[in-house]
């Protein structure tokens, strides 16, 4: 069932083995337009990631050849598209390690993923005067879902404070830990500052009290090798937009376990095995999670991106983005009025930084004119901003497709913010 | 259209030194205006007198757009009737949203705006002040809560 592990292709690297940015740069064709007359600098990939070549033409491909509804039809392409659909499901498996393709579930996206669990889980589990541990670096999408759950239950949110580094430091994070904890949520990374958590060291404290640990990985996966046997996490949720795939399709890492001891969420076709009027029975897993036609093309979009990730090479696109941070990290400090926002000791790609005096969004407009994609605001993470004091920062993110061309022009963009405003 | 379109001097000279900034002590009317998508907010005070706009301060944190905006604003509408801020908040509202608006009657300083609709991501950080103000007078005399406007 599983196949071999495909090799990162020779054609990426340079001959001291690194990522060769402008090969990969040449598979994404958006990348070679330009925004209001210069050549674009993305550097929001922490929001949503570029798609190359690959992946656009495997979802064309799909709809040109292939397509129909799946698990249905005796017809080819039912059957192709079936095949196309849980060989996506494969290949996820096969690039988060997990045991089975039981414990993938295809999800709209991290933050349905997250609501699956919250709702099916929380509905079940949760009991008034229970506690859900998540951290104060939490996306949205890991607070608001766990928000609904505790207030349906009578249980009570609790969020673990950072550092001034905006670490969660493991003793103040493990204090908070209790006998009334029933579940801990966290991100595997901050999308708004950076900071890469001890996620298998934060598992071990809860397993060892018997919690389940639900971990965010939207920042994550297309930035380290996310191994969910290695965390030993419980459920593992990402979004194949952040990962170089299409929107609208996600995933749901789920341990079997776990997954065959909770209800199934939404109702409907695919789901179930039969169906009375008087009730109704429910499929396996992992398609007991999956009611209605899932997104199949962008499954084998998401399939086709995290190949195209695996053929660039896991270590060799961290290795990249690392040597970019402290590029970009170095260089930024050096400008008179920024404040870096986010400086913990481990960072994956992300530099979330104000400037005395320019409020981000002036930032991002202006910098948007030479060109220079980023994002300003709250990055939907606004307990960040008030642990911090803030409204909004501006944020750089990179993706395998960056370079140091690409922090130039963004230092260039930033003298030109600071010619506006003096 | 350059940046400069969008960041004229008055705008950056309002930004730097907001007039009628902070709060205003015994007003007769009150609003908050919040823009979701930026987390910014803007909270305006103000009295009446004789059907006039009397007096009115704002307060809050913002980008230059929203902030020279609130500032601007609060220079036009001092001393008008409600009839008349209710005409120019119009005014304004077609100068930030509409290609080559020919207002209907001088504006002022407030034409520093003009570039505005030409980014259109920052049409919101202009207008917030203006729909809190809007609010601050439609609040009805007795309402013991000041309302809240938001951009989305």
């Amino acid at each position: 069932m599983s196949a071999a592990l495909p090799l990162a292709a020779a054609e990426y690297a340079d001959a001291q083995g690194r990522l060769l940015a402008p090969r990969v740069r040449a598979d994404f064709p958006i990348l070679h337009r330009e925004v209001h007359g210069r050549p674009l600098v993305y550097l929001d990939s922490a929001a949503s990631s570029q798609q190359p070549r690959a992946v656009l033409d495997a979802v064309t491909r799909y709809g040109e050849r292939h397509h129909a509804n799946v698990h249905r039809g005796v017809h080819a392409l039912s059957q192709e598209a079936t095949a196309a659909f849980e060989g996506a499901r494969e290949t996820v498996r096969r690039f988060i390690n997990a045991r089975s393709t039981r414990e993938i579930i295809f999800t709209r996206g991290t933050t349905e993923a997250i609501n699956l669990v919250a709702q099916s889980w929380g509905g079940t589990q949760l009991r008034a005067g229970d506690e859900v541990l998540i951290t104060h670096l939490e996306h949205h999408a890991n607070i608001v879902p766990w928000q609904m759950a505790c207030e349906r239950a009578g249980a009570r949110l609790v969020a673990a404070p950072l550092n001034a580094a905006g670490e969660v430091e493991i003793g103040a994070w493990s204090s908070l830990l209790g006998p009334r904890t029933r579940l801990v949520a966290l991100a595997h990374v901050s999308n708004a500052l950076g900071t890469v958590l001890p996620v298998r060291a934060m598992v071990d404290l809860a397993h060892a009290r018997g919690v389940p640990v639900l971990v965010d990985g939207a920042q994550a996966i297309a930035h380290q090798r996310v191994d969910v046997q290695a965390l030993d996490c419980d459920f593992y949720a990402f979004s194949g937009h952040k990962v170089y795939g299409p929107t609208g399709i996600g995933v749901l890492y789920g341990r079997e376990p776990q997954l065959a001891a909770l209800p199934p969420w939404q109702g409907g076709g695919d789901m179930i095995l039969t169906v009375a009027i008087e009730r109704s029975t429910y499929n396996e897993l992992p398609w007991k999670f999956e009611a209605g036609t899932p997104n199949i093309s962008g499954a084998v979009g998401l399939a086709a991106a995290l190949e195209y990730v695996e053929r660039l090479g896991r270590e060799r696109i961290a290795a990249h983005e690392q040597h970019l941070l402290a590029l970009a990290t170095a260089r930024l400090q050096q400008l008179p009025g920024l404040t870096l926002v986010g400086t913990a000791a481990d960072k994956a790609g992300v530099i979330s930084f104000t400037l005395q005096g320019i409020h981000p969004h002036d930032i991002g407009t202006i910098l948007d004119r030479e060109g220079v994609a980023i994002r300003t605001g709250h990055h939907c993470a606004m307990p960040v901003m008030t642990w911090y004091g803030l409204s909004a920062t501006a944020r750089a993110s990179f993706g395998c497709y960056s370079t140091e061309a690409d922090i130039e022009r963004l230092l260039a963009a930033l003298d030109k913010v600071r010619e506006v405003f003096t | 259209m350059e940046i400069r379109d969008l960041y004229r001097d008055v705008i950056l000279d309002h930004n730097r030194s907001p007039r009628n900034f902070g709060r205003l002590e015994g007003a007769d009317a009150e609003a908050l205006g919040h823009n979701p998508l930026c987390g910014d907010s803007l909270d305006i005070t103000l009295r009446l007198k004789d059907g006039r706009l009397e007096d009115l301060r704002f307060n809050g944190q913002g980008c230059a757009i929203s902030v020279a905006s609130a500032s601007l604003m609060s220079e036009a509408v001092k001393g008008l009737s409600i009839a008349d801020v209710d005409a120019l908040y119009h005014e304004v509202h077609a100068l930030l949203t509409e290609p080559a608006h020919v207002p209907s009657r001088p504006l002022g300083k407030l034409m520093a705006l003009a570039g505005v609709h030409e980014f259109p991501a920052r049409v919101k950080c202009a207008s917030l002040c203006w729909h809190t103000l809007h609010a601050a007078l439609a609040k009805p005399a007795g309402a013991a809560a000041a309302p809240t406007v938001s951009t989305e």
